[in-house]
């Protein structure tokens, strides 16, 4: 039975750790998927309420505890929906057929005769006067689930699938709600003088003139190559830390040459080989070949990473925006030495999480603190400029694609050669948080490693093409030394490689003189993106004029990691000396859907992340570290760059839910690149599409 | 001690003059929806009005504001502005909104009927990551539509 189970539930089978019901005749749920902008705990609360039959506002989640909550992991990879929400609804399908058998043990009653009303349970028609707070407790809730207990066919939905509204955005709109936001009464303030790259060393730090200038008390903690201010004025230790900048004395610090930037300089770097589908046919005659790039790029949250931390009487509490509380627990057990189950590690909301960023580093960061400073709050926030220098970057990718073609002008082989760093070096999966590395004993320099294909890849997230092509090949060479630390963020390499590949398909058609959405459609066999694809056509009233006009019209598709969402993205844009979107449309299915607006919110906003990618991001480097440590160095799209968007999910609901927050990313990007490509004449292979670049397209050669 | 009202209410700071307002609103008055995203004036999310006009609460030092009117998210929990996000479902993380519920009120303020192009204009000084914008706008073209006709957003 077990292995019939989504992984949530195998790792939690007692149904009383998730749900319970409350004295206020609410409903607690707990769960280990965490919200990080995405609606995640609304839709965990329709499924819960549609199964347990109680209406939505009685449910109350908890979510991320280690105190308190399952264990699920992390919230990554479009899994939420797929995973935690299969197991909330064998959960609590579960425990209402449980109550319902006792209950009809207790009148002698067949459960067929029982029903439940808003958690009231009647027999035909008439109240039983029982109901899940009164009674729940009869039933043993505690042993492990089976998985057996018949869940609602989809057809007698009355929640999921409704529109509810986001249960934590009103607390959002107007006031607190964030972890920045938490306060306790013997709160310090922390900010922190990081280490500039792993191996260097402070040898001086002049704290009488950063006292002078503060303006205010403040103490130092020092761990080796970690400082950190602290103290009760916020503004006093924030000046500390940036005086800090200019007042430190390191060496052994690296340095990095301009090309480092570039996702050029990766190739021929020292990797890890491995090829991925089909072994590449030897003499396979190459009539067709092209490289795409994308440099390196950053989460670049709105907030600065905050965390909280207190050790009191040999415990440790920490509050974190972290993507997994549970690995953040072992995380800081290791690196703090002490055992796990003195450690909690409470989950408190941050700013949208598109990925790895610096929650789990700042965490660190404050329990180092009040490790040195017991008995008291540590608050750290990070300075804006330390977020954009030291979070984990997405990695750089050069994407080389090469395809012999057959007499039809499609693809006969394809292949694709792929560098880059590593998608995932979390510190549950090898990875170092970055205060680890300035102890007095600095942990080990990871080993590289990315995600098996059996997870979605890493480098290689959707290199394998969809269509039907005979022989495909992807070889990944995984680059063991980076400039900067690489990790995850929303799609890994999806972007970069359904950008290419995408690309490369228009090219391949333009090649054949055939239409590129006609061109797809004739090497799709697969229904549900063939229904993506033509959806989008209709909704755009797909047709293409002539290259070269400034007009561009564009297309890209894929199936995120080839087994979540399907989508498809069409892109109308002007593009003269840069790029203006005018209108974008989406068709995406992604099976049963839980809640229809907060799916399209996560397609509407995949769609203006990935555009923003597309056009204008790239970290930048120059001979000390990062340079793009603000807005201005690293300006994302704004309202006046943003297209309308129109978006059209397929009615899917006899299918299993599959993940969609990240299915937009590729293929927004691709129908860009297409776009781009068919407004200017000439086409741009290398991300971002700045002024410059098509300057230089433009250019003749 | 430096005077000035906040949210209609009077209120007294101890603080130093050259504190940034941001820091006062949040830790001396636990005002917490204006939020700090930058401190470099380029995000908005620290966005109040004083007396009336969008202000950046995080560059904007204490001194300054001494006998002046300041309004903070807070203060606008019953405009319409807030239901008509909600009815759109106008955000994902939601940390961006405040501050832009914030230009959007002294916009609709000065400018009962605004263009889309006009709610553009005022809002692209703020940042918004999560890629709400298109619901951000039609929230504002709600709350206009609902504040002209005197209906509920």
């Amino acid at each position: 039975m077990s292995e019939t189970l989504p992984l949530s539930v195998v790792n939690n089978r007692r149904p009383d750790r998730w749900i319970r019901f409350d004295a206020d005749r609410s409903v607690h749920l707990a769960v280990g998927k965490v919200e990080l902008g995405q609606g995640i705990i609304t839709a965990l609360s329709q499924i819960a309420a549609e199964e347990l039959d109680v209406a939505l506002g009685r449910v109350r989640v908890l979510s991320g505890d280690t105190a308190d909550a399952p264990d699920e992991g992390s919230t990554t990879s479009s899994q939420s929906i797929e995973v935690s929400g299969a197991s909330v609804r064998l959960i609590a399908a579960e425990v209402r057929a449980r109550v319902l058998d006792r209950l009809a043990q207790r009148l002698n009653c067949s459960p067929d005769e029982l029903s439940v009303e808003d958690g009231a349970f009647m027999r035909g028609n008439a109240p039983t006067g029982h109901d899940y707070w009164n009674f729940a407790h009869e039933a043993d809730l505690a042993r492990d689930a089976e998985g057996n207990a018949p869940r609602k066919p989809h057809s007698s939905y009355r929640i999921v699938g409704t529109n509810a509204a986001r249960l934590d955005l009103p607390a959002k709109l107007t006031g607190a709600a964030f972890i920045h936001d938490m306060a306790r009464p013997d709160m310090l303030h922390a900010r922190i003088l990081r280490q500039p790259g792993r191996g260097a060393r402070l040898v001086a730090l002049d704290e009488a003139a950063i006292r002078r200038a503060a303006g205010g008390a403040f103490r130092v903690v020092r761990v080796g190559n970690f400082v950190a201010f602290v103290g009760e004025g916020e503004t006093v230790v924030q000046r500390a830390a940036t005086l800090a900048l200019d007042h430190a004395t390191w060496d052994n610090a690296r340095r990095f040459a301009p090309d480092q930037q570039e996702a050029a300089s990766l190739v021929g770097r020292p990797s890890i080989e491995r090829i991925v589908g089909e072994p590449p046919p030897p003499d396979a005659p190459e009539l067709m070949q092209a490289i795409y790039t994308r440099p390196f790029v950053a989460h670049a949250a709105l907030a600065p990473s905050c965390a909280l931390a207190e050790y009191r009487a040999g415990k440790l509490s920490v509050w974190s925006h972290t993507q997994g509380v549970y690995p953040l627990r072992q995380s800081l057990a290791n690196v703090l030495g002490i055992e796990r189950e003195r450690i909690t590690v409470r989950h408190a909301q941050g700013a949208g999480c598109y990925g790895h960023n610096g929650a789990d580093d700042v965490a660190l960061d404050a329990a180092l603190i009040a490790m040195q400073v017991p008995d008291r709050c540590i608050r750290v926030q990070w300075r804006r400029e330390e977020e954009f220098a030291f979070e984990p970057f997405s990695t750089a990718m050069s994407i080389s694609l090469r395809a012999a073609l057959d007499a039809t002008g499609r693809p006969a082989d394809w292949m694709a050669e792929i560098w880059a760093g590593t998608h995932v070096s979390r510190p549950s999966s090898g990875g170092n948080m970055l205060a680890a590395e300035a102890l007095p004993t600095p942990a080990p320099e990871p080993k590289p490693q990315d995600p098996p294909e059996a997870n979605g890849g890493g480098g290689t997230r959707n290199a394998v093409p969809l269509y039907d092509i005979p022989v495909k090949s992807v070889l990944h060479h995984l680059v063991t030394r980076m400039p900067v630390r690489t990790s995850a963020m929303r799609g890994l390499g999806a972007l970069p490689n359904v950008f290419a590949m995408e690309g490369f398909i228009d090219e391949l058609a333009e090649r054949a003189g055939q239409d590129p959405v006609a061109y797809r459609l004739a090497m799709m066999s697969e229904p549900r993106a063939r229904r993506v694809i033509e959806t989008v056509a209709r909704l755009a009233n797909w047709s293409r004029g002539p290259a070269g006009t400034g007009r561009g019209f564009g297309i890209g598709f894929s199936r995120y990691k080839n087994r979540a969402a399907y989508a498809a993205v069409v892109v109308e844009l002007d593009v003269d000396e840069s790029v203006k979107l005018r209108r974008v449309w989406c068709a995406a299915d992604a099976g049963l859907v839980i809640n229809p607006d907060g799916a399209r919110n996560q397609l509407e906003g995949g769609i203006i992340h990935a555009a923003s990618i597309t056009l204008k991001e790239q970290v930048t480097l120059g001979a000390e570290g990062v340079t793009s440590l603000d807005w201005d160095s690293y300006p994302i799209l704004r309202f006046s760059e943003v297209p309308e968007i129109t978006t059209e999910l397929i009615a899917a609901p006899e299918h299993p839910s599959l993940g969609m927050g990240e299915c937009t990313f590729g293929p927004t990007a691709a129908a860009i690149g297409n776009a781009v490509a068919h407004g200017l004449g000439t086409r741009i292979r290398a991300m971002p599409l700045t002024r410059e670049r098509i300057m230089a397209a433009l250019l003749p050669s | 001690m430096t005077r000035f009202e906040v949210n209609g209410q009077p209120v007294e700071v101890a603080a130093e003059a050259a504190v940034p307002l941001l820091d006062v609103l949040r830790n001396e008055l636990d005002l917490k929806g204006s939020r700090y995203g930058c401190g470099l004036e380029q995000c908005g999310s620290c966005m109040v009005l004083l007396d009336g006009e969008p202000v950046y609460a995080c560059s904007r030092e204490l001194g300054s504001v001494a006998g002046r009117r300041i309004t903070t998210i807070e203060g606008l929990a019953a405009h319409p502005l807030v239901a008509a996000f909600l009815e759109e479902q106008a955000g994902q993380c939601g940390y961006c909104l405040s501050g832009i519920v914030v230009s959007a009120a002294a916009l609709l303020d000065r400018n009962p009927a605004p263009s889309r192009a006009d709610i553009v204009a005022a809002l692209d000084r703020h940042l918004c990551r999560c890629g709400a914008h298109t619901r951000i706008l039609r929230a504002v073209e709600r709350a206009a539509t609902a504040l002209r006709e005197g209906l509920p957003a």
